[in-house]
C-alpha cells in the first residue's frame, strides 16, 4: 500500500516554545491514524501543519509523494485534496447547511450549482440530515453541526481527512452520532488522521495509534498495543489519567 | 418542542395572590413615574415661560405664521440635503469598502495601496469636516483644472464623501477584523483562495455585523450635509439663514431643525432596534 501522507522529521515552534520536535509519520492509503496525548502535546499543530495552515520550521511533508512543504507549492491546490474538520465546527453562520457544503465545490472545483446541490443532498441523505438542508447552522444541535462540517469536507472528495478533536465540544449524548459517521468513512476506506480523547472510539477505528508528548511520538503501534498494553511509562501515566477521568 | 399547555390547568390560589401583588406594584410604579415626570417637565416649562425674555423669544423663534411662510423654501433646501445624503452615501459605500479591503489585504503587490489607504484614513478622519469642505470648495476651483466642475453642490458632496469614506472604511475594517480567524481557517482548508475567503465568507458576515454602526453614520451624514451651506449651497440650513437674516426672525432655523429631526429621529430609533436585535442574535452565535 502506498503512503498517502509521509512526514519526515518536522519541527515547529511558536516563539521559544517547541511544539513539534523531529516528528515523523507515515499514513498508508485506506488507514486511520489516531493521535492521542495531553492538551498541548502538539496534536492540533501537527494537523494544522499537514493542512498548511501553519508553516513548519524544518523537515518535509509529502502528499502522494509530492512535497507539500515546498514554499513554492500552490497551497490552495493542496488543501483541495485535504479535508479538515475542527473541534468548534466552524460552519459559516450566514449560509444554510446546503450552501455551507456546496460553497467549495462550486467556487473551488467549478462545479455547476445543480450538480453540487444534488451531490450535497445525497451526502446529507446518507447521514440522515436531508431535512436540515435549508436550515442555518445556529438552528442545529452541536452534533448535527459537526456532522454537517464533516459532510462539507467530504463534498470535495479529499484524499486525506484530518479530524481535530471533533467531539471535544459536544456533550456525551451527541458524541456517538458524530463518531458513527467516522466509522462509516473508515469502512468506506477513507484515509484519515485524527486527534481524539475518545479512547474507546480510537480502539475501534485506529490502524495505528500514536501517543504524542512534547511534540514527538513517544509510542506507536496497534490500538491493542498502545492503548491496552503500553510499554512507555509516559503512555502508561497518560492512559491512567484518562482512565481515572472515565474516558476509556 | 414546547409542550402544549394543559387546558385543564387553572392557577392556584397562591398564583392568583401573586398576580394581584404584581399588579399593585406596577400600578404604584406607574403613579410614581407620572408624578415625577409632571414635576420635572412642568418645572422646566415654567422656568422657560416665566423668564423675562420669553415674550421676545416666542416671537423671534416660534412665530408660527412666519414659519408657515418660509416652510416651502426650507423644505426645498432639505431636498438638496437628502439628495446629497443618498448620492454621497452610495459613493461613500463603494470607496469605504475599497479602502477597508486595501487596509486588510496582505498581498505584497498591494503594499503601496495599503500604505496610501492608511494615510488617507488618517488624514480625512483627523481633519474637521468643515475645513475639508472649505479647502475642496474654494481650493479645487482655484486650481483651474479643465473638466472638473466648480459647481458648489458637486464640490460640497465631494468633500463630504472624502471625509465620510474614511469614517466608514474604519467601521467596515473593524467588522472584517471581528470575524473569528477560525472562519478563515475553515474556508482556506476547503481550498478557497484568500480572495474567495474574503468575498464569500468574511465580508458577508462583517457587513451584517456593522450595519447598526453604519446606520449611525448615515444619520450623521444627513446632518453634516448641512455644513455644505458654507459654500453657498441653498440647502435647508442656508435657506433658513437667508430668511432669518432678511427679517431678523429666527423661526426658519427652528423649522429647519424640526424637519431634520423628523427624519433623523425615526432613523435613530430604527438603528437602536437594529443594534438590539444584533446583540440578541450574538448570544446564539457564541458557539460559532
Amino acid at each position: 500500500m502506498a503512503n498517502v501522507l509521509e512526514i519526515s522529521n518536522i519541527r515547529k515552534s511558536f516563539g521559544t516554545e517547541l511544539v513539534l520536535n523531529d516528528l515523523s509519520l507515515a499514513v498508508p492509503e485506506h488507514t486511520a491514524t489516531v493521535l492521542i496525548g495531553a492538551s498541548g502535546s502538539g496534536k492540533s499543530t501537527l494537523l494544522r501543519c499537514i493542512n498548511l495552515l501553519e508553516s513548519i520550521d524544518d523537515g518535509q511533508i509529502f502528499l502522494d509523494g509530492e512535497e507539500i512543504s515546498d514554499p513554492l507549492i500552490n497551497v490552495d491546490e493542496v488543501r483541495r485534496k485535504l479535508g479538515m474538520v475542527f473541534q468548534s465546527f466552524n460552519l459559516f453562520p450566514h449560509k444554510t447547511v446546503l450552501q455551507n457544503i456546496t460553497l467549495a465545490p462550486i467556487k473551488v472545483q467549478g462545479k455547476g450549482k445543480e450538480e453540487a446541490n444534488s451531490a450535497a443532498l445525497a451526502l446529507l441523505k446518507r447521514f440522515d440530515l436531508a431535512d436540515k438542508a435549508d436550515q442555518y447552522p445556529d438552528r442545529l444541535s452541536g452534533g448535527q453541526q459537526q456532522r454537517v462540517a464533516i459532510i462539507r469536507s467530504l463534498a470535495l472528495n479529499p484524499r486525506l481527512l484530518l479530524l481535530d478533536e471533533i467531539t471535544s465540544a459536544l456533550d456525551p449524548v451527541l458524541v456517538n452520532e458524530v463518531l458513527s459517521i467516522v466509522r462509516d468513512l473508515k469502512s468506506d476506506g477513507m484515509t484519515m488522521v485524527l486527534a481524539t480523547h475518545e479512547m474507546g472510539f480510537a480502539t475501534q477505528v485506529a490502524d495505528e495509534v500514536c501517543f504524542l508528548e512534547s511534540g514527538n511520538i513517544l509510542e506507536r503501534g496497534s490500538a491493542q498495543d498502545v492503548l491496552h498494553n503500553p510499554s512507555n511509562p509516559k503512555t502508561q501515566e497518560f492512559l491512567k489519567r484518562v482512565h481515572q477521568a472515565g474516558r476509556l | 418542542m414546547s409542550e402544549r399547555v394543559n387546558s385543564a390547568w387553572s392557577p392556584s390560589s397562591r398564583e392568583i395572590e401573586r398576580r394581584g401583588a404584581r399588579q399593585r406594584i406596577s400600578r404604584k410604579q406607574a403613579t410614581i413615574a407620572a408624578v415625577s415626570s409632571t414635576i420635572v417637565l412642568g418645572t422646566l416649562i415654567a422656568i422657560i415661560v416665566t423668564s423675562p425674555g420669553w415674550a421676545t423669544v416666542k416671537k423671534t423663534f416660534f412665530d408660527i405664521e412666519y414659519g408657515r411662510e418660509v416652510f416651502p423654501t426650507v423644505i426645498a433646501g432639505l431636498w438638496i440635503n437628502l439628495q446629497l445624503t443618498f448620492i454621497g452615501g452610495a459613493a461613500i459605500g463603494v470607496i469605504a469598502l475599497g479602502l477597508a479591503l486595501m487596509r486588510t489585504t496582505k498581498s505584497p503587490a498591494l503594499t503601496p495601496f495599503r500604505f496610501l489607504a492608511t494615510a488617507y484614513v488618517d488624514i480625512f478622519r483627523g481633519a474637521p469636516l468643515i475645513l475639508i469642505i472649505l479647502l475642496v470648495g474654494f481650493g479645487v476651483p482655484a486650481l483651474g483644472l479643465k473638466g472638473i466642475s466648480s459647481n458648489v453642490i458637486f464640490l460640497g458632496t465631494v468633500a463630504v464623501v472624502l471625509t465620510y469614506s474614511a469614517y466608514v472604511a474604519e467601521v467596515i475594517r473593524s467588522g472584517i477584523l471581528s470575524i473569528h480567524p477560525s472562519q478563515r481557517a475553515a474556508a482556506r482548508s476547503l481550498g478557497l483562495t484568500s480572495g474567495q475567503t474574503m468575498r464569500f465568507v468574511v465580508l458577508p458576515q462583517a457587513i451584517r455585523r456593522v450595519v447598526p454602526p453604519l446606520l449611525n453614520d448615515f444619520v450623521s451624514l444627513l446632518k453634516d450635509t448641512g455644513l455644505v451651506s458654507i459654500l453657498g449651497v441653498t440647502d435647508a440650513v442656508r435657506a433658513a439663514q437667508i430668511n432669518a437674516s432678511r427679517t431678523f426672525n429666527y423661526t426658519p432655523y427652528v423649522v429647519a431643525a424640526v424637519l431634520f429631526l423628523l427624519i433623523t429621529i425615526p432613523m435613530t430609533r430604527y438603528t437602536d432596534r437594529a443594534i438590539r436585535q444584533r446583540t440578541n442574535a450574538q448570544s446564539s452565535e457564541g458557539a460559532i
